[in-house]
């Protein structure tokens, strides 16, 4: 590949490969993401592959590069529909085939292929109602895709489509026809805020790096995506790495920063080598480097690999572990964009954040000021899960409310469950109830309900979810994750995990409850980090929202969801019983007796309350007591 | 003392990193990549090649998750108890692969050195709950038995 030496060129390449994908009769795009590869859609690609290229009647194109042919085959970043994968995008018809199997790579491509009929059976259906066009999906209906407008889109090992898509082209319009001090202006009137979960506004840190007397200065990404249950980062940097590549450029110019550095977990190994490969091919496009596009703008792009430490998402502990120290959070001031990574000034913004900046410059920041309420501008990614029909990731506009969210787009609960609570900002956030499904998902409204929208992780609980057990489910992640430098989350974060262990074990009191109140409070006072800081408020906001349920797990030994195996009582139904024993010989403690074709009983002081013999029973006479 | 070949094989990965200390852990992390684990020892060579005290060295090495003295099993199984993975039930599966491998949270790794049982807060791939990783694999949808399943196929293979 030749190096791109001129705006001129980067245009030039842009119409020719958009002009070719033009005219492709036929693309088809295989979700390469995490969750459709680990349901096989690596095979169905091979597959795919194999069943084409034999054929003597079509021209066929395998693979990343952009070449003429009738048919090509790609793998694409993660289209988002995750619940319904492995998914399989055809283009220009826009067809989107959910659940794929590998036997069904032969219809595809007898039917769909040659002859451009619709395989109907793979189609996403709901309620007798069969959808042919992705865009139909009430999933996708009701998102705007910005950030992840290219995901699933284009192929997302090949820089050459992202150009065609107009990747780099905001990057070079910053370069040629703006100052750096006018990018800083458009950032800031843009009003973007950071997205990792702080909110801060990204325009006011470059600004503040700008101004620094210190010449050499670095952009760090931060994509250490910790929070259990949030994967928004991971399919940008999977799916579209180059938007990400390119928000960091401009930022580099904006500040005029030399050196870069991407920070992305451990367990994100295919995130990693996707980030490896167009780093790669921006550098040998001339993209990345010395003397871009011909200027005397240089930047170089380094990536790092987390290490299992969540606590090191915190900025001056993710910037520590860059430098090749233990990753803690360490007192500010100074702050990041003063003294970061190595003691120098700073831009530190996450994945989802460097993704929002190229479209900002494009097309202006009232057009994005535009989008969403004037506090919280734009677009934010969420990651749908848990209890909800419809899991994957999706992107609205700030403001919509939970319940567009969990119920239009994520088509309501699965199963015959009942809404009860959504966590949402992962361990620094909090569960929202029933009553705050019409509260829009912006930061300043989230965060005067005691919650966050923090990275964007949304899971949903139906009623078989114990909150008092999802409570010391994330006090557990947190006090693991503790960095131990500071006292008040070290103890703090123990001693609240030793009382929530002690209310599902059954032994809690209604004095527990008061301290944990007391416990919490002090952390959020006095911690040294944000992550210390938030590290209460799942518990906190569990305690306001849900007070009862602890209540009933400390007074009356009761958990509603059945979920607390120590307050459990099993019971068998004399009427249902028959008396086959099934359950007395699957019983590991011989805590149950009785005659033959006679009701059986169970001794409670044997019992050990593990469900054996409920699962063994054949005529669901055992069940857990109301 | 370890064999020659560990050392000239840190040599290697140090030259490809640059003796200096902000790429202590891009070493460690390669070194473990190759033998499953990091051997103290190489730790103190690393320390001394790139000019930190071992004190050091080994703070970073035992501050971070990944990093592990023990020798690891040829699979290393990360079973995901992030939230989604949690409220789906990740939990029964990690209990069955216990049982299924005779291991526990104070033995990790089955004598054959085969299988190495971890638990990890999240992989990312809520949408597709509750998952586990092995290697750098990732299994969807697991229940009980599809993980005992999957841990029968891999003992046939090895």
């Amino acid at each position: 590949m030749a190096v791109i030496k001129n705006l001129d060129e980067l245009k030039a390449i842009q119409s020719q490969t958009s002009e070719r994908i033009d005219e492709t009769k036929c693309r088809i795009l295989i979700c390469g993401g995490t969750g459709c590869l680990a349901g096989g859609s690596g095979q169905i690609y091979d597959k795919m592959c194999e069943l084409i290229k034999d054929d003597p009647d079509v021209e066929v194109h395998i693979g990343p590069e952009i070449a003429h042919g009738d048919v090509t085959v790609h793998k694409s970043g993660c289209h988002g529909f995750c619940e319904m994968g492995p998914l399989m995008r055809i283009e220009p018809q826009g067809i989107l085939y959910t659940k794929v199997k590998l036997d069904d790579c032969y219809d595809i491509y007898e039917k769909t292929i040659k002859k451009g009929e619709v395989v109907t059976r793979l189609l996403f259906s709901k309620d007798g109602k069969e959808y042919e066009k992705q865009d139909e999906i009430p999933f996708y209906k009701k998102q705007t895709r910005l950030v992840l407008e290219n995901c699933g889109q284009i192929d997302a090992e090949n820089i050459e489509e992202a150009i065609a898509v107009g990747g780099y082209q905001a990057f070079a319009k910053a370069l040629f026809t703006m100052t750096p001090e006018e990018v800083v202006k458009e950032i800031t009137e843009s009003n973007l805020r950071g997205r990792g979960g702080g909110g801060f506004p990204a325009g006011r840190k470059w600004s503040q790096v700008a101004g620094q007397k210190e010449k050499i200065r670095y952009v760090v990404c931060n994509g250490d995506e910790g929070d259990p249950g949030a994967f928004m980062d991971r399919s940008v940097m999977e799916g579209d790495p180059h938007k990400m590549i390119e928000g960091m450029l401009i930022a580099a110019y904006a500040v005029s920063a030399q050196e870069g550095y991407i920070y992305v977990r451990a367990e994100y190994p295919l995130a990693i080598s996707r980030l490896r490969l167009a780093i790669a091919q921006a550098e040998e496009r001339g993209l990345l480097g010395d003397n871009i596009l011909g200027t005397d703008f240089s930047f170089k792009l380094h990536i790092n690999r987390g290490a299992g430490a969540f606590v090191c998402g915190e900025g001056s502990a993710l910037t520590a572990s860059i430098e090749g120290n233990r990753g803690m959070p360490r007192i500010k001031p100074p702050r990041t964009v003063e003294q970061g990574l190595f003691a120098k000034p700073t831009v530190l913004n996450n994945v989802e954040t460097y993704a929002n900046v190229p479209m900002i410059i494009n097309k202006g920041a009232d057009w994005y000021k535009s989008i969403g309420p004037a506090n919280s501008p734009g677009t934010k990614a969420f990651a749908l899960t848990g209890a909800v029909k419809h899991t994957g990731l999706i992107e609205v506009p700030m403001g919509t409310t939970l319940r567009e969210v969990i119920f239009d787009i994520g088509g309501g609960i699965k199963g015959d469950g009942k809404f009860k609570a959504v966590q949402i900002g992962g361990p620094s956030g909090g569960c929202l109830m029933t009553p705050h499904l019409d509260v829009n998902l912006d930061f300043d409204s989230l965060k005067k309900l005691g919650a966050m929208i923090g990275s964007g992780g949304l899971v949903v609980m139906d009623d078989k979810t114990c909150m008092v057990e999802v409570a010391r489910f994330f006090m557990n992640f947190t006090q693991n994750e503790s960095c131990g430098k500071c006292v008040p989350c070290r103890e703090g974060t123990k001693r609240m995990l030793e009382i929530l262990e002690r209310i599902v074990a059954g032994q809690g009191t209604l004095e527990d409850l008061d301290l944990l109140d007391e416990l919490g409070n002090m952390i959020k006072d006095t911690a040294l980090c944000g992550l210390g800081k938030s590290a209460a408020l799942p518990v906190m906001s569990t305690l306001k929202n849900f007070r009862e349920e602890y209540v009933e797990h400390v007074v009356d030994k009761k958990c509603r969801a059945k979920n607390c195996k120590a307050l459990r009582r099993f019971v068998i139904s004399p009427e249902l019983c028959k008396g086959c024993s099934k359950c007395a010989r699957n019983c590991p403690v011989g805590a149950i007796s009785g005659q033959i074709r006679n009701p059986f009983t169970i001794d409670y002081n044997t019992c050990i309350k593990c469900g054996a013999c409920e699962d063994a029973c054949a005529f669901h006479a055992i069940h857990i007591e109301d | 003392m370890l064999d020659k070949s560990y050392y000239e094989k840190a040599d290697e990965i140090i030259a490809q990193h640059g003796a200096e200390q902000k790429a202590l852990i891009p070493i460690i992390q390669d070194i473990q990549n190759e033998y499953r684990y990091l051997p103290p020892e190489l730790l103190s060579y690393v320390a001394g090649k790139i000019g930190i005290s071992e004190a050091k060295a080994f703070s970073v090495a035992t501050f971070y998750e990944n990093f592990s003295f023990d020798p690891k099993g040829k699979y290393v199984i990360k079973v995901c108890d992030g939230t989604a993975c949690h409220v789906r039930n990740s939990l029964s599966v990690l209990d069955r692969l216990y049982t299924e491998l005779g291991l526990s949270k104070d033995k990790v790794t089955t004598d054959d050195m085969l299988f190495t049982l971890e638990t990890v807060s999240c992989l990312g791939a809520c949408g597709l709950a509750p998952v586990m990783m092995i290697n750098e694999d990732v299994y969807p949808a697991m229940t009980p038995d599809k993980a005992a399943e999957v841990i029968r196929k891999l003992r046939e293979e090895a």
